[in-house]
């Protein structure tokens, strides 16, 4: 069920209506029903998978939180009776029990993820390495696998580093795994924050209702005004490399870099948006991305939930391991204090993103996308001094205009490195991009673009959408642009409700005659 | 306070559907000179009820056969309910909707739909069913003709189909905006312009010949409509030499005719017998007949239908030949008009008409 399908959208309101109806303590189970339905929807035996790392994360985790308590009631009998090293010896057992556990449940789930998105990935670099004839599994990708199992596999270490006890209830775990609106692209919701408002009991709220529906419109206005149009021209110019170089690999760059920010961020406000109408809060996932100076900056506000997921269930356990820090110590006293310290931040670096380029696709493209996030990291950060020295001796090179060009040089960088999204292909995405320093067409590009499966109506609207992003940024900055508007007068208010809505319903890109597209995060 | 918001509320309500409705109005396509067989199955409604005999099917009864000449020559009032490609269930809904609104005395049925058994086109949907007032007739018809990447909902809100011509509008579609124009004579499609028969077609063998279950189902259903209303029903087969019309199709259709005791005729065995001449009597190289060939086809087939269903001659009931003198003049301005443009312009340049300045609504 496709989120700007009308089957969605009445699958929707007939949530929404029931769980103003329902007694307040059901609605959570209603949500759960609901998520379950939206999840068969894709297809009934994908229940099995979500199912199976739902239950063996609640038990695990229930096992966990059990030998926690064990080992606290144990410490608080016999806290007079021990001495600092056999309570040391104690909690050191039980956190290898607990570890145990951990380590079963992430290897079992994580293993899951690995032999379905993966396994003919690995059969495909065997066969081109040794020349096998190894036939593909073609195993079904089961809807937001990557998505749930990452959730859920971030609760399980929060149990198991005693961030909070496990939930009890099996049925509410598995509301907090599978809620039918992030389950698809996310975000990926930590258990602490987003079950302070899942299980709660919710009146029907006006507030609530009015923002998440703008919330909703707004994702719905970028999905279908911009994103669906500008799949069109990309898949143009990306599906014939061979005519569209040069100036067209800036220009496929370009819309790419828009049409994913509209289609992603779209799908995040509708997800939102949802969840805001039934009074939860879904952390959110973007701010402004492409206003960011830097690629730090830049990871800090694009796609926050997955940044900070890396962060702090790979980066950080990295970084403070036993053996890291060993190598760490070694690096030190062989290479010097400044090499030194730099081994470890490197490695966690290649590590963080190797997994985050695996993380959004079986193949080398993704996985080149996240090495070369990480050669821009790494080379940012060694660049640091010397940016620190031009800032010195240029003073002017600050201010509005200099931030205006960091950002415009991030997006330009990011973009380029994205575009691998889009051709899957290693060596072709370098010739493409080659191509724009030795092919001189950019007079061409100018005529041509009127060749990419759009006419000028469709550029216009695309132009009226990317404003109208770009505007609702700008005044994102001062502020949640809702509650601004909720500050106007109610003649204000109705006329912008209405703009939204007939735009999306006039010029939007969807019915007979248009592909009804996936949402990009979909695939992941 | 209470007063003012429920005011409010309401305004905004009365804004929200009024901006809808209008939005819809504009864009829905108008098929006032291009397409116009897109009005032909709305435009009964204006001329629904008194029809003794109703024809039923896809283009080749909307211009293959003049109600206007079969008035002329016998008094009998008829009505041709067909639009292009209309498929076999879409005229079963049809016809069930029309005897809400009549009883005729005879129903005919053009048999080539029988080779269609599944949905074929969207647009050919619509043009048959955007057109239908809304029934459950129309929803069966809907939910029968749907292809799969289409939704039932944008039948009942076509603006959900339509959104996309907003960049297509033309001074057209705010002229009608709610107006429209009668362009056709009973449901039938003057076409006076002659492009003559060049070649026969060949009939490309094919895997199956057999009409789909589906097809029969429907020509079952039309059969016990006509049955449980008492109304005969006629099967016929237009004279049209394109698309090909198999000996084994044929041969299926007098089977059945002849297992329902039903009266099948086959148009394209009769064509010297009905006075057809391919090289002056079609305008599309053998599809579809023109003015002179529907007339051929309403003489020939009125008395056939007069003889044998003892139908009256109106022409003597003042109040109908009233009404019908209308229709007449009708009728034979616009063919005035059409030679008038052939003439002037060596083609035609529109199919005359007039507009209908009442609302539609």
């Amino acid at each position: 069920m496709l989120f700007t399908s009308y089957n969605f959208i009445a699958f929707l309101i007939v949530i929404f209506l029931l769980y103003y109806l329902v007694p307040k303590k059901f609605q959570w189970v209603l949500l759960l029903a609901g998520s379950y339905f939206f999840y068969a929807c894709a297809g009934i035996h994908f229940l099995a998978y979500i199912f199976a790392t739902t239950v063996t994360t609640w038990w695990a985790a229930k096992r966990m939180t059990a030998i926690q308590q064990e080992q606290a009631a144990y410490l608080k009998v016999h806290k007079a009776e021990l001495d600092r090293e056999q309570k040391k010896a104690y909690k050191a057992g039980m956190k290898k029990r607990t570890r145990h556990w951990m380590l079963a449940c992430l290897l079992f789930n994580l293993g899951i993820l690995a032999v379905i998105k993966y396994t003919d990935f690995m059969i495909s670099n065997i066969n081109s390495i040794f020349h096998t004839g190894f036939t593909f599994m073609n195993f079904a990708l089961p809807m937001g696998i990557s998505f749930y199992t990452f959730q859920s596999m971030g609760y399980l270490i929060d149990v198991y580093r005693a961030k909070y006890p496990c939930q009890d209830s099996l049925p509410k775990f598995a509301l907090f795994v599978s809620f039918f609106p992030q389950l698809v692209q996310g975000p990926i919701s930590r258990y602490d924050a987003l079950s302070q408002t899942l299980y709660e009991e919710h009146s029907l709220d006006w507030n609530n209702i009015r923002f998440g529906l703008q919330r909703i419109l707004w994702g719905f206005f970028k999905k279908l005004l911009v994103a669906d149009r500008l799949v069109v021209a990309v898949k143009a110019l990306v599906g014939s490399p061979e005519e569209y170089t040069g100036a067209y690999v800036v220009l496929a760059v370009f819309f790419y870099a828009i049409q994913l920010y509209a289609d992603f961020t779209g799908g995040i406000d509708i997800t939102i948006g949802i969840a805001e109408v039934f009074g939860i809060r879904v952390t959110e996932n973007f701010i402004r991305p492409y206003f960011s100076k830097n690629i730090n900056e830049y990871w800090t506000r694009w796609h926050i939930t997955m940044g900070t997921w890396f962060k702090d269930y790979i980066f950080y356990p990295i970084s403070v391991c036993g053996w890291m820090l060993k190598l760490s110590k070694w690096s030190r006293e062989k290479l010097g204090k400044e090499a030194g310290k730099r081994v470890p931040v490197y490695l966690a670096n290649i590590v963080v993103w190797f997994t985050t380029g695996l993380w959004h696709g079986a193949s080398w493209n993704f996985i080149v996308w996240g090495m070369l996030n990480c050669v821009v990291t790494l080379v940012s950060y060694e660049l640091e001094p010397l940016y620190a020295r031009f800032h010195e001796k240029v003073p002017a090179a600050s201010g509005r205009w200099y931030d205006g060009f960091q950002a415009i040089r991030t997006f330009w960088i990011m973009g380029f490195i994205r575009i691998l999204d889009c051709y899957r292909d290693v060596p072709l995405t370098f010739h493409q991009v080659g191509t724009v320093f030795t092919t001189g067409n950019w007079g061409s590009m100018f005529t041509g673009i009127s060749a990419l499966g759009l006419g000028a109506a469709d550029y216009g609207v695309i132009l009226f959408g990317a404003v109208m992003m770009f505007l609702v940024s700008l005044k994102g900055r001062s502020g949640s642009v809702r509650k601004q508007l909720a500050e106007k007068s109610v003649p204000v208010q109705v006329i912008v409700w209405f703009l939204l809505f007939f735009s999306i319903l006039i010029l939007g890109a969807y019915g007979v005659g248009y592909d009804s597209n996936q949402f990009i995060y979909n695939q992941f | 306070m209470k007063k003012k918001r429920i005011l409010a509320i309401v305004l905004i309500a009365v804004l929200l559907i009024g901006g809808l409705g209008l939005a819809q109005a504009i864009l829905m396509p108008k098929y006032i000179n291009d397409i116009i067989e897109g009005r032909l199955i709305e435009e009964y409604y204006d001329n629904a009820g008194g029809n003794d005999v109703i024809f039923v099917g896809d283009c080749e009864v909307y211009e293959n056969i003049s109600p206007i000449k079969m008035w002329e020559e016998y008094g009998i009032t008829s009505y041709i309910r067909g639009s292009s490609q209309q498929l076999i269930w879409q005229s079963y809904y049809l016809l069930e909707e029309m005897l809400q609104y009549e009883q005729p005395k005879v129903v005919v049925f053009n048999v080539l739909s029988m080779k269609y058994n599944e949905p074929q086109n969207e647009a050919y949907n619509r043009l048959t069913l955007d057109g239908m007032k809304w029934s459950s007739y129309k929803w069966d018809a809907v939910q029968a003709s749907m292809m799969d990447d289409e939704d039932w909902i944008t039948y009942l809100f076509p603006l959900l189909r339509y959104h996309s011509r907003w960049s297509e509008l033309t001074a057209e579609d705010f002229t009608y905006l709610f107006k429209t124009k009668k362009s056709f004579h009973q449901g039938y499609l003057m076409r006076t312009d002659v492009r003559p028969v060049t070649s026969y077609p060949t009939a490309t063998p094919l895997a199956d010949y057999q009409f789909g279950e589906n097809s029969y189902k429907y020509l079952d259903m039309i059969r016990e409509l006509c049955e449980k209303n008492d109304i005969p029903l006629v099967l016929m087969k237009a004279p049209s030499i394109y698309p090909v019309w198999y000996d084994e199709w044929e041969e299926q259709m007098e089977d059945y005719a002849a297992e329902h005791n039903l009266m099948y005729i086959n148009f394209l065995e009769l064509i010297d017998e009905v006075g057809i001449d391919f090289n002056t009597d079609t305008y599309d190289n053998g599809l579809h007949l023109n003015l002179p060939g529907a007339e051929k086809m309403a003489h020939y087939f009125g008395k056939i239908l007069q003889d044998t269903y003892d139908l009256p001659d109106h022409r003597s009931d003042p109040e109908v030949a009233a009404a019908w003198q209308e229709k007449v003049d009708f009728y034979h301005e616009m063919e005035a008009d059409q030679y008038r443009e052939l003439e002037e312009y060596g083609y035609l340049k529109s199919y005359g008409g007039r507009p209908v300045d009442e609302s539609k609504e």
